[in-house]
């Protein structure tokens, strides 16, 4: 099949970005990150700079594929991350859009590549639990019913991409902070901490300077696992009893 | 230099209690000025920093990826493994212990794989505590499944996601240590050199990935968490970015690389579609728990398959030969990687295979799916339930257990498990070799210490499934923060190092001149046509069979190819910038000299064990050959200079506990 890239190219963080169209060649069973390889095998053949885009463990885990593909970040098939997109979803002769995760939190580094330092930032001010290694008690002293122990894993499978981030009009990053939030906060182990958890992360995320959630749910149709709106909803909860009963001020 | 194991004395069982609590400690207020650099943030790496800043040490921690979340430790989808006993089925620490030792084919240490079994259980304890959302039963408690070479559950799992929620776990717990400040996160770095001062390893030349500065990095001691090099072979499940540069460049410096032909071919992958491919995916061993492995009686049925002309649902079962039951009844489905991979290598080879490429098996859910859904239909009080009905109640459950894995199946392949049964195919997956260690963690260089799949210690010749996540987080949490105390305890008058000396001066120097090297070539073809070039040539003579003639073959067109690519590679953009292109040449560069030491290595062991299958050495019903009485050793090899033979080193084994015995899983 043949096809009309229109991919956006930025040579470093401060320069002025703008799309530059390409032709390639590819096959249906081609990943989408496959055929840019083939482009870029081009472009190197050529002499010229090939694409830059982040990638790593191809399988939809990693979280470091960051396009927006025809204007939807990951592409058009739901519930999946770029690398696990497949040519065969695209029609010969198509044109598509290519560009990065677009956000002032995730400032771009050159084409494709954007920085989400802002993420990691988020999960050091409170995302975890506050526990030594060797403090533990036995894994079976605290029973966990099923479906608790299932409702956490649907939050903790965020992977830290950032759709949610791209796909919101007001880049908010609430699912991702929600998610980690509900993960922990559904949790006996993670309870006790969780009002502090929830503020301290909110707070962060203000300062990445991410925007306001207006429950657009954009978010929650581009993520590629699924991690559901309800957990915005859960966090604002606990958000507002902990600042409520608490010293600090909203 | 130094090179004995240092295995404590005592009995077996005792020797970690004893040694930990006769180890010499760091006081508190030394910890403060002590510096550590920790390489690579996967599980080993993550829990090791986490752990050794929350003891206080001062802790710089690298990773090339843009976060410490991405290591590839993510990826892992089965389990992990702790002798916990939960299912009352007869675990034990000592069994535990004893499956890893004959699922590594008697190849490994039995000092480290007993400490391994002892703190597996610790580590259950500690991901439980960090909040990783282990699967339940209904009455709340840890949930277990099997996994291969062993006949006990004693798997701890969080769907097909173990990697991710423990690699999450370790992350967690970084991050706090880094909002502490005991810990600075060096994101978008990668290290291109170890600084050795006066015999002790002191620091790193880093590359800063975003700008393309080196820099200095100095420390106390350094450890390597950087994980495995199976991207040796271009085509592995590996991550693309995965790379054996930390390791490698610590060899160069003296460091020994240990048994580096011990490579692991994962039998469940998906098979390769095209030339083009980057990578290959792998589908978690568990499915071998419900899945049968089975290719077409008959050729002609298998060539019908392959055009395309007849699916695997019309073969009738009576055509079908379900190989890993018939051959291994006593493990069936479940016998180690190494065996269940060349069972399907030897079905391919007959030409029973049954993807286009003639390279693939079956892997079939229907019975499980039947079987499934008849208990459901028991417990729902459904009586005479349709075949339909049962299999609508028994897909429910596949999905339950695997649901993400078909769904990833499906995404590749275009195919759907739930209907057709999947076409699965081995692939390079892990690699047990790696930088030789001895109790300590601690390689021939003193203050550099190796953890995780960097190192050689555990898995010997074959690592059984669910037991990578183990030994990382084994390594990182409960290992190495107590062991690197028994160096850093004589380090207490050891001012701050200084990155300024000449040391620090020529490493980096070094650095320099190589990336300036390998951006002057102004060759015309791409890294990666080289990178692919390499892999085959290793997939072809040094993969799942080898053999003498093969692999004296191999080594020389990898030092033909290595020669071509000094001439010819073409770089694009600056050593001074991002520049992606520059990053895989460097490591593609130390691919080739690593795979030359792996085919090296394989030419040496005159045996069959583990993932190493020299064809010169098989029973006659070709199972591996093992040979105890030349061979019960640890190959450790020292780098001698650009073109020169390196010199093997052998670490005996000592087998004290442990009867040598044929492998057998019939």
């Amino acid at each position: 099949m043949k096809l009309t890239l229109k991919i956006w190219r930025q040579k470093s963080a401060n320069a002025k970005g703008k799309f530059e169209t390409y032709t390639v060649e590819a096959t249906p069973h081609m990943s989408f990150l496959e055929m840019l390889d083939v482009l870029n095998e081009d472009l190197i053949s050529k002499k010229e700079e090939p694409v830059a885009f982040e990638h790593d463990c191809r399988e939809g885990i990693c979280g470091t594929c960051s396009m927006v593909i025809n204007g939807e970040p990951h592409g058009p098939m739901q519930g999946t991350t770029t690398c696990q997109l497949h040519m065969r979803h695209f029609k010969d002769g198509d044109t598509i859009v290519i560009e990065p995760f677009r956000a002032s939190a995730f400032p771009v580094i050159k084409d494709l590549v954007v920085t989400r330092d802002s993420f990691d930032r988020i999960i050091q001010a409170g995302g975890y639990i506050s526990i030594n290694t060797g403090q533990a008690q036995d894994g079976n002293a605290i029973p966990i019913e099923k479906e608790t122990a299932a409702s956490a894993f649907d939050a903790a499978a965020c992977i830290g991409c950032g759709a949610c981030v791209a796909a919101c009009p007001n880049a908010s990053a609430m699912l991702f902070v929600s998610a980690k939030v509900a993960h922990l906060g559904r949790l006996p182990q993670g309870e006790v901490e969780a009002k502090r958890r929830a503020q301290a992360m909110v707070k962060q995320m203000d300062e990445e300077g991410f925007g306001m959630c207006s429950n657009i749910t954009a978010c929650e149709a581009e993520c590629p696992k699924g991690i559901s709106v309800e957990n915005i909803a859960k966090l604002n909860r606990e958000y507002l009893s902990s600042a409520l009963g608490s010293e600090t001020t909203v | 230099m130094p090179f004995q194991s240092n295995t404590p004395p005592g009995p077996l069982a005792e020797k970690w209690t004893r040694y930990r609590g006769t180890m010499n400690l760091v006081a508190p207020n030394n910890k403060r000025r002590i510096e550590v650099i920790v390489v690579g943030t996967g599980l080993a790496g993550a829990a090791a920093a986490a752990t050794l800043g929350e003891l206080g040490y001062k802790v710089k921690a690298f990773t090339f990826h843009d976060s410490p979340r991405r290591a590839h430790s993510i990826a892992a989808q089965g389990g992990i493994n702790a002798a916990k006993n939960y299912q009352n089925d007869g675990d034990s620490v000592y069994r535990l212990f004893y499956d890893t030792i004959k699922g590594g084919d008697y190849r490994s240490r039995e000092a480290n794989v007993h400490r391994l079994a002892e703190v597996s259980r610790n580590i259950i304890d500690q991901a439980v505590a960090q909040g990783v959302p282990f699967a339940r039963e209904y009455g709340g408690l840890l949930a277990n499944r099997s996994f291969g070479g062993v006949q006990v559950s004693r798997t701890f799992y969080a769907r097909g996601q173990t990697g991710q929620q423990l690699l999450l776990g370790a992350y967690q717990s970084l991050s706090r240590q880094i909002s502490k400040g005991s810990v600075k996160m060096y994101n978008r770095h990668e290290m291109l050199d170890v600084v050795i001062q006066d015999g002790k390893a002191r620091g790193i030349i880093a590359r800063n990935l975003l700008t393309g500065e080196l820099e200095r990095h100095a420390a106390h001691c350094v450890v390597l968490a950087s994980g495995g090099y199976g991207n040796v072979f271009y085509l592995s499940t590996n991550a693309m970015n995965s790379n054996g540069t930390a390791a490698w460049r610590a060899v160069r410096r003296g460091a020994y690389m240990a048994n580096p032909c011990f490579t692991q071919i994962h039998p469940t992958c998906i098979p390769q579609s095209g030339e083009y491919q980057s990578k290959l995916t792998l589908m978690s061993e568990s499915l071998r728990n419900d899945g049968r492995v089975w290719v077409p009686k008959k050729q002609e049925d298998a060539q019908a398959i392959r055009e395309g002309r007849k699916t695997g649902n019309d073969i009738p079962e009576a055509d079908r030969d379900y190989y890993l039951e018939r051959r291994y009844p006593a493990f069936g489905n479940l016998v180690p990687r190494d065996v269940a991979s060349r069972a399907a290598k030897v079905a391919c080879d007959e030409g029973l295979g049954v993807a286009p490429t003639g390279l693939a098996v079956f892997l079939d859910f229907e019975s499980a799916i039947m079987r499934y859904g008849q208990a459901e239909a028991n417990t729902k009080g459904i009586s005479n339930p349709s075949d339909a009905k049962i299999k609508e109640l028994g897909e429910k459950v596949v999905e339950e257990k695997y649901g993400n894995l078909f769904e990833m199946y499906e995404k590749i392949t275009g195919e759907n498990p739930y209907q057709t049964p999947m076409k699965i195919y081995p692939a390079v997956h892990y690699t047990m070799g790696g930088l030789w260690v001895d109790y300590n963690l601690e390689t021939n260089i003193p203050g550099l210490f190796a953890t995780g799949e960097a190192n050689f210690s555990d898995h010997g010749a074959n690592r059984l499934g669910a037991s990578a996540l183990m030994q990382g987080l084994a390594d990182g949490y409960f290992v190495l923060p107590y062991t690197i105390g028994q160096f850093l305890s004589q380090e207490i008058r050891t001012p701050k190092i200084d990155p300024n000396s000449p040391e620090f001066e020529q490493t980096e120097k070094d650095v320099e001149n190589r990336l300036n090297q390998l951006m002057n070539i102004k060759g015309n073809q791409s890294v990666e046509s080289f990178h692919r070039r390499l892999g085959k040539i290793m997939w072809e003579y040094c993969g799942m069979s080898r053999n003498a003639d093969g692999l004296k073959k191999a080594r020389k067109m990898i030092q033909e190819l290595r020669e071509e690519f000094y001439k010819d590679v073409f770089i694009p953009g600056d050593a001074k910038d991002y520049n992606p292109e520059l990053e895989k040449a460097h490591r593609v560069a130390d691919f080739f000299e690593l795979g030359e030491l792996m085919v090296v290595d394989a030419l040496d062991r005159q045996e069959s064990c583990g993932g190493h299958f020299r064809e010169e050495y098989q029973t006659e019903e070709g199972e591996a050959l093992r040979d105890d009485e030349n061979y019960a050793y640890v190959s450790a090899w020292e780098y001698t200079g650009w073109d020169e033979d390196p010199k093997l080193h052998k670490e005996e084994l000592v087998f004290e506990n442990v009867e040598l015995k044929t492998r057998s899983y019939k």
